[in-house]
Order: C-alpha cells, then structure tokens, then sequence
C-alpha cells in the first residue's frame, strides 16, 4: 500500500514563501514528525496535506489519491492546530456525531477511555478546561479510526501530564499500524514519538532522517567558560565539536555536553564562568542553514 | 456512515440555545400582540381585504421564519470562527450533507414560529378553513427557500463580528419592503418590492381571498431567489477552507 507523498510542493501568501519546494515521503505504517520552529511552514505543509490548502505547485498523494478524495473515503484522521469546540453537545455527543460520519470509526467509549475523557463525557464542550478541549479534539481525531492521523502541535496548550497522556495514545493507536504524521516544535517529542523525523526551516526541508541522527544535529549544547588555552586543544577535547574565542571567553559546541565537561575540567581545572545551555531549536536551525532565509539559486 | 447522527446531533445542538429562538419567535411574537391587539376588529386592513389579525399573522411568521433561516448564517459564522468548518473538511462529511442539515435545522425553526404565530393569530379571531391554513403553510414553506440558501451564503462569506449587523439590516430592510409592517403597493417602490421574496411570504395570506396566493411572478421570483443563492451559497462553502 502506497503510503504519502508530497512532491515539489510549494506554496506563498503574497510575498511570503512558506514552503519552498519540500518533497516528503512517508510510507504505510511510518511515524514522522515534521519538526521546525514557528514559521517553518510546518502547518502549511499539513493543510496542504489534507486539502484545505492548494498548493501553487507540486503534488500531494494519500494513499495514492488527491487529499480531498482521501478524506471522502474517510482515510484522514487529523487535529488542526488551532481550533476550538462546537457548543451545546455533550463530550460524547460531539465524539458520536463525528464517528457518524466515518465508515469505520473506532468505539466511542474506548476512545473516551484512551484519551481520558471519561469523567467528562456528560460535561457540555463549552465548559471544558483548555487542556481538556485538546483531548476531546483529539478524540475526535482518533474515532475516525483513520489510516492516516495527522496531528499539528497537538499539545500546545496541554500541562505536562496531559502530554504524557496524549503521547501514550497517540502509540497506542499508530501500534495498530497506522500512518502518523505529527508536527512540533519540540525535539524531545520528535526524538521520543517518531520513527522518523523530516526537519524543516524557512519553508524548506533540512534534514530527514532517523530521530537520532536529527538529534545529534540540532540537539547540540554550548559550553561557555574563561580559560586559557589554544582553541586547538579545546576543539579535540572529547565530546565537543567546535571551539571558538571571544577574547578571553571561549565557546564550545558540543555534541556531548557531559563528556566535554569533564574532559575540560580534567585537562583545564583553572577554567571559570562556566555556563552550559541547550541550544534552543531556532539557535540550532540557524545554524544549520547559516541563518539564510533567501532560496538557494 | 449514517447521515442520520449527524442530522440529529445538529438539531438538538440547535434547539438548545435558546438565544437563536429570540428573533425567529419572542421577538415577533411580542410584535405581534403589540400591533394586532389594538386593531384586532379591523376587517379590512389597509384596504387589502384582510383583518389586520390576519395580516399581521402572516406578516410577522413571515419576519420570524425569515430570521430562524438566516440565523443559521449565524451559527456558521461561529463555527468557522471556532475552526469547526475546517474540522468538518476533514471528514468524509459531504457537502449534501451539511447543507441538508442545515437546511432541516433552520426549517425546524422556522415551523415553531408558524406554530406560535398561528396560534397567536386565532387567539385574536383569526379563521381559516383548514385547506387555506395548508395552503398559506405550504407557500411559506416554499418561500423561505431563498433565504434558506442567503443564511448558508452569508454564513460562510462573513464573520461572527459582521454577521449581526448585516443579518439584522438586511431582515429590517427586507421585512418593511416586503410588507411586513404594512401593504407597499403601487409606483416604483411596489415594483421592487414585487422582486423581493419577502414579499411573497407576506402574500401568502391572501390565499384567504380565494385563488391561489400567489401570482405567476412570484413564482417566479421565489424560484430566481432560490436558484441564485443556492447557487452562491455552494460555491461559498466549496471556497471557505481558509483560516478565519
């Protein structure tokens, strides 16, 4: 079974190029995770996945199909990113209502169990907590019991527990071998949910690869630190990668961030001021794409 | 799949906000009384050979099943403002569907001002025989396809914040050209109210003056209402797919 295709896609809004030429393919049964930070054209991409969105060129193929003819043969589950509830219906009313409309769709009370909306599902929609409103879009997702389940920046407006929860559902279902592509901006969900993870940055894909391999590219710390020594000798200390000097501070990069400290501290005890900070996602995508937003000539 | 579901679940989402019940039934029923009560022994109002309990009957339904159709424009433009439109384009949910749905929804609505209304209007002497209370019910039926369609049509073209102030100048303006308040006849403004298909609604009570009700051009320009905003209102829905 063919599984997604996008192939030269690319779309603009005016003089805005959100995506720039991305071809993504995703095979039956596969997690992947778009990952990327704000204005990566991440969403974009997703509409234009399921067909809300026609792109200005390129191809999209579900399952071999156009998107629209995928989502009329009920094959598309998803949750948008933004969005909120129809009012006056209980929980598992709006649960029911959905599945009515898929040929196939999953119980609804398993589907309350999974996404722990049992104790609510008398509660009407409009009186729910906003974490609670993610978990019942989310079920309404799930119920569909579709092939594909896209999911974007699922859990935004979730706590901590309710994203645990979330994820451990999300499994659960793509454990039945189902299609899941879900996009981010965390590395941690990325790198923990997905077998795959396509990177993307200004509207482009930078990297596509197992979650590891992405991991190791933009999951890298810095060390800071005042020492005396030749950059050199700090670029081969273990675990780091790159060193460079601003006056007497020098700046390390750092693909093991613990290795490189100790192997500092051990060759370097007089180094100070040491600070060690992640590298945030937008700090590590400029790097990777050396900060160039204009499209490669 | 199963239209069914979904149809009912849309009723009683509908019927349990009782906000959306102001215009189509308190608001002309109120009217109602405060008009008619007065000249409730009027037999002949304004020369049209109705009693005016009659006129104002059909005049008010008129205002109120207008409102119950155009407020599912109402409804939609919340929906799409909450991003449900968009959820719904995700679903193998067709477009017959939906429209069908909401087309029942608004009609369940309007049948309860008819209700109220006709009920009101006997309360003061108003008396038909039974094959002219059919009659008038089934013309109003037809008459409010057109605005069955405008409700979907503006639904999906504005949003929440200018649907209200549209929706209510356009019944307001729709309602007194139609004759709601009173006859408009003859010179330039009774030919364009003859083009509106409000008017038509509030022609329906004259099945009481024996023959059919309604003459060849309304007809024809309930029909034209009908064709054209079906027409608009599809291809609106088929565009709507944005972010709001």
């Amino acid at each position: 079974m063919s599984g997604i295709e996008l192939t030269g896609l690319t779309k603009s809004y005016g003089a805005v190029r959100a995506v720039r030429g991305i071809d993504i393919s995703v095979a039956a049964g596969e997690t992947v995770a778009l990952l990327g930070p704000n204005g990566a054209g991440k969403s974009t991409t997703i509409d234009m996945m399921l067909g809300l969105l026609d792109p200005d060129g390129g191809e999209v193929s579900v399952f071999g199909k156009t998107p629209s003819a995928a989502v009329d043969a009920g094959s598309v589950g998803a949750m948008l990113q933004t969005g909120a509830l129809i009012r006056d219906l209980t929980v598992r009313e709006l649960v029911t209502m959905m599945a009515s409309l898929y040929p196939n769709p999953l119980g609804i009370d398993d589907v309350l169990t999974l996404t722990g909306l049992t104790e609510v599902a008398a509660q009407r929609t409009n009186k729910l907590s906003g974490g609670q409103t993610q978990r019942v879009r989310f079920a309404v997702a799930l119920v569909s019991n579709a092939e594909l389940l896209v999911l974007d920046e699922p859990t935004v407006a979730m706590d901590v527990e309710g994203r645990h929860a979330f994820w451990t559902a999300m499994r659960e279902f793509a454990s039945r071998g189902k299609t899941v592509v879900f996009a981010t901006h965390y590395l941690e969900e990325a790198d923990a949910y997905a077998d795959r993870v396509v990177l993307m940055a200004f509207g482009k894909i930078v990297a596509d690869g197992p979650p590891n391999e992405i991991k190791a590219m933009v999951g890298t710390r810095t060390i800071r630190a005042t020492v005396d020594a030749e950059l050199e000798a700090l670029s081969a200390l273990a675990g780091v990668s790159h060193a460079e000097r601003h006056g007497e501070l020098v700046i390390l990069n750092c693909t093991d961030s613990d290795a490189a400290i100790r192997a500092l501290l051990a060759s370097f005890p007089a180094a100070r001021d040491i600070e060690i900070s992640g590298a945030g996602l937008e700090e590590a995508f400029l790097q990777l794409t050396g900060g160039d937003d204009e499209e490669a000539a | 799949m199963s239209q069914v579901t979904y149809i009912r679940y849309e009723l009683v989402r509908t019927f349990r906000n009782r906000r959306f019940f102001f215009f189509s039934v308190g608001f002309p029923l109120v009217l109602f009384f405060l008009i008619a009560g007065p000249n409730k022994n009027e037999a002949d109002f304004q020369r049209s050979g109705l009693s005016a309990p009659l006129y104002y009957m059909v005049g008010l339904a008129a205002f109120g099943t207008m409102n119950a159709m155009l407020s599912s424009g109402a409804r939609i433009a919340g929906e799409r403002a909450v991003g449900w439109n968009r959820q719904l384009r995700i679903t193998p949910l067709s477009t017959r569907t939906y429209f069908r749905a909401k087309v029942l929804t608004a009609y369940l609505m309007a049948s309860v001002t008819l209700v109220v209304l006709y009920l009101s209007g006997i309360s003061l002497g108003v008396s038909l025989s039974a094959h002219e209370w059919v009659k008038m019910t089934f013309l109003l039926l037809v008459g409010l396809i057109p605005f069955a369609a405008m409700g979907i049509l503006f639904g999906h073209l504005l949003t929440v914040d200018s649907i209200g102030p549209a929706m209510g100048g356009a019944t307001a303006l729709l309602a007194f050209l139609g004759g709601v308040w009173f006859p408009i006849t003859g010179g330039i403004m009774g030919k364009i109210a003859q083009a509106l298909p409000s008017y038509w609604l509030v022609q329906a009570s004259h099945v009481s003056l024996g023959g059919q009700g309604w003459s060849t051009t309304g007809w024809i320009v309930v029909a034209a209402w009908s064709a054209g905003a079906a027409l608009l209102a599809a291809r609106a829905y088929r565009r709507d797919t944005k972010r709001v």
